[in-house]
């Protein structure tokens, strides 16, 4: 199973054992880590479950559709590497994945 | 009242007001006794894929579960699933469940969510009639749900919709009947309706405004048609209600609590009993942003209940209160509303509805007091901000799609 490691504003690191097929987000709330709201369960309808990509990864997590897009786009804070975690599907490929949380979702 | 020094909290209901309490509770420090009653078998859901992605097969069911089993052993949350509590004595604060156990509590949780309201016709007991409501009836329904089929939904509302959507995805003859002179009526403005009803008849569904059904009629126990009261016969295999909901607020009125459409309560979800709280679908509330009281059926509400209810609970601040918001998927619109509608006296509506891409916005003397936006984000998370802070925004910007909505919301702020 991939491990991800969540990373909060303050640096604190907690890594997780995710499944292939769920998401970055679903692994994230199935495990209880702070700092991903994902208030709509994943439907990509709220934008609480931003994330920042580590760049290492950034080819790897696949391409963003243009409803994250101007999601996205509202979100605080956003940067280069910024993913909505619901819209990143849990692979192999994934496997040492490591994002970092933003201090607010809203 | 200071219920900081709790050690036995009780929630009653599984859904996702009290699946966000049980979460806020323990990570905001709360290490007593936990308990939660939910009548249904399942681990606390999410239900919103229920009409949508579950329905179509799409969605495992796994994924509908907000946390593992193992993550309330490991959490110290005692689930009592399948059972019902029957009664509260607030005097004793003892809740009693069927089959005779007690649960004593220092703070009460009240979950209860709500019903579908019964479909008043001769039949509707029949086989193959079915709500949608919970992981139970989409079971029941699915098996059903088979190219060619014929079902008839009764009601135009979001949960009628979008089944109506999926079924169509799935290959059935799909009515939709309404009694109101449009679909969406109680929910949204005119303009919002005849998109829906063009949509969905684009896509092959048959809808019937101004259709008042009768009765049901069946053979060797299941339905065969839906008749309506002028007499038209609309023959069906599976027939699909979605007449709206009920709170369930008999526990808490029994309790002699105070009723308000819903369960009474305050900004932080405390009922009129302060050691009893009420989160969710059962629940009326203060609408911070609109000046009244409401009750509201949706996923925010229920978290952000289920969090101040939380927090009061602890002594801690209360979070923020958000603007009331909601959404709906069908077929590949997603529409996103934020804000209530209601009282409206001036609608704008940016972009073209023909392409698919568009939003309608409400505004009462001016000012921004709710959105409906269609595969269009941005317009829904600025008019978001701009209704939590009762910004007024001039109606020729909010028309302009050459004005970006950053502009819009920044323009509004400085106004």
């Amino acid at each position: 199973m991939p491990k991800i490691t969540y990373i909060d504003h303050e640096g604190n690191e907690r890594t997780v054992e995710a499944k292939n097929g769920e998401s970055v987000m679903e692994a994230a709330i199935k495990n209880s880590i702070p700092g991903i709201d994902a208030d709509c369960g994943g439907a990509c309808a709220c934008a609480t479950c931003h994330v920042y990509v580590d760049t290492a990864f950034m080819d790897k997590v696949g391409e963003q559709q243009e409803m994250e897009k101007s999601m996205l786009d509202f979100a605080e804070n956003v940067q280069e590497n910024s993913r909505l975690s619901c819209q990143i599907t849990v692979s192999d490929e994934l496997d040492g994945l490591r994002v970092t949380t933003p201090e607010s979702q809203h | 009242m200071d219920l900081s020094d709790a050690s036995q909290i009780v929630l009653i209901g599984g859904g996702q007001a009290a699946a966000q309490a049980v979460q806020s509770l323990r990570m905001g420090g709360y290490t007593g006794k936990l308990t939660l009653v939910g009548d249904e078998p399942a681990l606390p859901y999410q239900r919103p894929p229920l009409s949508k992605a579950y329905m179509k097969g799409e969605f495992a069911e796994e994924r509908l579960f907000f946390k593992p089993a193992a993550w309330y052993e490991d959490n110290g949350v005692e689930l009592i699933l399948s059972t019902r509590a029957t009664k509260i004595d607030r005097a004793t604060q003892i809740v009693e469940l069927e089959h005779g156990a007690t649960l004593t509590y220092d703070a009460l949780i009240l979950c209860t969510g709500s019903r579908p309201r019964p479909l008043p016709v001769k039949g509707a007991d029949l086989g193959n009639v079915f709500d949608l409501r919970g992981l139970a009836d989409v079971d029941r329904i699915q098996p059903n749900m088979v190219t060619g089929r014929r079902m008839v939904i009764i009601g135009a509302g979001y949960i009628g919709l979008e089944a109506a959507a999926v079924a169509r995805q799935m290959g059935l003859e799909v009515t939709v009947l309404e009694m109101a002179d449009r679909v969406l009526a109680r929910v949204t403005s005119p303009t919002m309706s005849a998109f829906y009803e063009k949509e969905h008849r684009a896509h092959g569904v048959t809808i019937l405004t101004g259709a008042r059904l009768d009765h049901l009629e069946g053979e060797n126990g299941k339905v065969t048609a839906a008749v309506l009261a002028d007499g038209t016969k609309l023959p069906a295999d599976l027939v699909l209600a979605g007449i709206g909901i009920l709170p369930n607020i008999e526990l808490a009125r029994d309790a002699g609590l105070t009723i308000d459409n819903g369960i009474a309560t305050d900004r932080d979800a405390r009922t009129s009993d302060p050691r009893i709280f009420a989160a969710g679908d059962c629940a009326s509330r203060p609408l911070v942003h609109y000046g009244h009281t409401g009750r509201l059926e949706s996923v925010h509400n229920a978290i952000e209940q289920g969090k101040l209810a939380a927090a009061a609970i602890l002594g801690k601040p209360r979070p923020p209160e958000d603007c009331p918001w909601f959404w709906s998927d069908q077929y590949d619109l997603k529409l996103q509303i934020a804000g209530l509608n209601q009282g409206h006296d001036e609608i704008v509506v940016r972009g073209n509805p023909d392409e698919l891409k568009f939003a309608v916005f409400y505004l009462r003397n001016g000012t921004l007091i709710a959105v409906d936006a269609v595969n269009s984000p941005p317009e829904f998370l600025a008019s978001k901000k701009l209704i939590m802070t009762g910004s007024k925004v001039a109606p020729d910007m909010l028309k302009d799609t050459s004005i970006s909505m950053k502009d819009i919301a920044a323009a509004a702020a400085t106004a």
